[in-house]
């Protein structure tokens, strides 16, 4: 009996708006697996269609993204904290799933795939405690010549438009969108155009885990064809190019500069230091780099914008201010 | 002014005649509007036509605040706006109107005076209607007085409903009469049936004769203050009944669907069912109106869109 049962594919779509939409335009494209033999041949064994998402995708990604703003930036560290927390928690619940995704997507060994599975949800958690904790690192009280309170605190840039890294499909991909959205940011991710499977699983954590819809939307497709739209687009107000290779990146910073987006250029490579000397106009990408080394704050920092407010303490009086 | 065709004038002879006549209509096929007006909804319209139908689009509509928490301020703000939609690009067109609260109308009038763009005032105890004819009466001379161009009347769905179609045909007569100036002129009269009050197609059309026949110069969905709005289906079916009332009567009446329409594609899909039902004849702001606010903001969007060939964004357009 068990042998005569037909199996049953996943039709992958894109996360838009808290739905799973196809895309817009119909389109598909043929995943395959990576292996070290189907490179060498030149083709590996089919995994599944992805949607091939147009700007169209883009469009309404970034509209239910704009929706999803307000409420995500509104919410309190703490409640976002706990909704990235609850994240780490389902995927935990799925992790043979993505960990055969992430093996089949780059060509890893079980084990190797379940390591960087765990990294993964680690990060999660991470960037889940530094919600409620951001505020006091890069803000605080400033000291100032006057009867003032001079208080700044971090508040989130607004959409922000992430180019998700080629290689590593899956720790990559959370290195990138955890520290955006955990600030109160809201984020259209492109997936890897080769290994989209691992993001648009996630987006089904996503959808389970008390995430707002509309806060984290995942598009698969070709970079270059999301990205350009995204670059230019005036209600995104960010874009992260990590995933862009240096000609892509170079295109998309000159189209951001059109409404003042803030750009987070692509890493520069570690592997290859000579090039940083040079690499003042153009960054090297570097998508192969090890996403398992400690990420530091500067993603949390990249998208947020600092507000100073100056309170009065009221008049100094003869003996001085009261505070 | 003739208020009835001649060609039906014995329709509206009693209660009787007009129950026999409105009930003597064609039953509406529910499927088949509705596929129809979905099946012309996939039309795509692109480039050199979606400019224009975005331009057409802005020129029809009827800008409307409707709240409680209208203020003279917030009006005249609407009328500027209504006037010169996108100031950074002034090849953008003028809205075809205001809409708003009678004791508002002068408020407008006076930001409007000369801009081509027209005063709409509601009217009749606008939303609800319950309020005796008197009272309506006196809601509409004031409107007209303070300046109005055009009437939204709402009609009595009470009446409608328990079958008094006479009583509600009499009400836009009398409402009719009212909209008369001193010089001889008359505001036109947009008649409301609040289509998601009457429960079913066939009620539309029926609502749409009675409109036409007690001499509406346009009909009108719905007030944008029940749950359902103007539809493409409602819509087709009251663009269909202006289409077999002029073939009948040789008079032309407008339709203006409202509230619900909020983003450029569904305007221009209704534009599309006007074009395919009416013909262009219709296609112009004194035959067909979209009342609506939020929409004028999307189709600037839209054609910030198609001016820059970057997408836009509501940090561009006005917060009304």
């Amino acid at each position: 009996m068990s042998d005569n049962r037909l199996s049953v594919f996943k039709t992958y779509k894109l996360y838009v708006g808290g739905k799973f939409p196809r895309s817009e335009s119909g389109r598909v494209y043929e995943v395959t697996a990576k292996t070290s033999a189907a490179d060498a041949a030149g083709k590996g064994t089919w995994l599944a269609n992805a949607p091939q998402a147009s700007r169209k995708d883009a469009r309404d990604a970034v509209v239910a993204a704009r929706k999803a703003f307000g409420g995500w930036s509104g919410a309190t560290a703490y409640n976002r904290g706990q909704i990235l927390y609850r994240i780490a928690e389902m995927l935990e619940g799925r992790k043979h799933q993505f960990v055969r995704e992430v093996a089949d997507a780059e060509g890893l060994s079980k084990s190797k795939a379940a390591a960087v599975v765990d990294a993964a949800i680690d990060r999660w958690v991470w960037y889940a405690g530094w919600t409620d904790k951001i505020g006091q690192i890069v803000g605080g009280a400033n000291p100032v010549a006057g009867p003032f309170f001079n208080l700044s605190t971090p508040e989130p840039t607004g959409v922000v438009a992430v180019v998700a890294p080629q290689k590593s499909s899956f720790l990559g991909l959370v290195s990138v969108v955890a520290p955006v959205i955990a600030t109160g940011n809201t984020a259209v991710v492109i997936a890897s155009a080769d290994a989209p499977l691992p993001a648009l699983s996630l987006g089904e954590v996503l959808a389970t885990s008390d995430l707002p819809g509309g806060v984290v939307n995942i598009l698969s497709g070709k970079t270059a064809e999301l990205a350009a739209p995204l670059a230019s687009h005036q209600d995104v107000n960010a874009i992260d190019l990590t995933g862009a290779d240096a000609d892509l990146a170079k295109e998309l910073e000159i189209a951001a500069a059109d409404n003042l987006k803030r750009v987070l250029r692509p890493p520069v490579s570690r592997h290859h230091p000579e090039k940083e000397a040079q690499s003042s106009d153009r960054p090297q990408a570097v998508d192969g780099d090890d996403w398992s080394a400690d990420p530091g704050t500067h993603r949390l920092t990249a998208f947020l914008e600092t507000k100073t407010v100056w309170h009065p303490t009221g008049a100094l009086g003869v003996s001085g201010s009261s505070y | 002014m003739p208020t009835t065709a001649p060609a039906f004038s014995d329709a509206t002879a009693s209660d009787g005649a007009l129950r026999r006549f409105l009930h003597g209509l064609p039953g509406v096929d529910a499927v088949g509007l509705e596929a129809r007006a979905a099946s012309l909804g996939t039309r795509s319209i692109k480039t050199t036509a979606k400019a224009y139908a975005i331009d057409l689009a802005i020129s029809m509509i009827d800008l409307t605040t409707l709240e409680g928490a209208d203020t003279p301020g917030k009006v005249r703000a609407l009328a500027a706006k209504a006037v010169n939609p996108d100031p950074t690009d002034r090849t953008t067109p003028h809205t075809a109107a205001v809409c708003v609260y009678p004791d508002m109308a002068a408020t407008a009038a006076a930001a409007l005076a000369g801009s081509g763009v027209k005063v709409a005032s509601v009217a009749t105890a606008f939303p609800a209607g319950r309020a005796a004819l008197d009272v309506k009466l006196a809601d509409v001379r004031d409107a007209v007085a303070a300046g109005a161009d055009e009437i939204d009347m709402v009609i009595d769905r009470g009446a409608f409903l328990s079958g008094h179609y006479l009583k509600v045909y009499e009400e836009i007569l009398a409402v009719k009469a009212e909209c008369a100036r001193a010089d001889g002129t008359d505001a036109r009269l947009k008649v409301i049936f609040e289509t998601g009050e009457l429960s079913t197609y066939d009620n539309i059309r029926r609502a749409s004769w009675l409109g036409m026949l007690a001499g509406a110069d346009f009909i009108k969905t719905s007030t944008g203050k029940v749950g359902t709005n103007a539809t493409p289906a409602n819509t087709l079916l009251m663009l269909e009944a202006v289409r077999d009332f002029r073939e009948q009567t040789g008079v032309q009446i407008g339709v203006k669907p409202a509230g619900g329409i909020r983003t450029s594609k569904d305007a221009i899909k209704f534009l599309v069912l006007v074009n395919e039902t009416v013909g262009e004849d219709w296609l112009d702001n004194h035959w067909f109106r979209f009342g609506a606010s939020s929409l004028l903001n999307d189709l600037l969007m839209q054609r910030q869109k198609l001016s820059t060939g970057r997408y836009s964004g509501p940090d561009y357009v006005t917060v009304d």
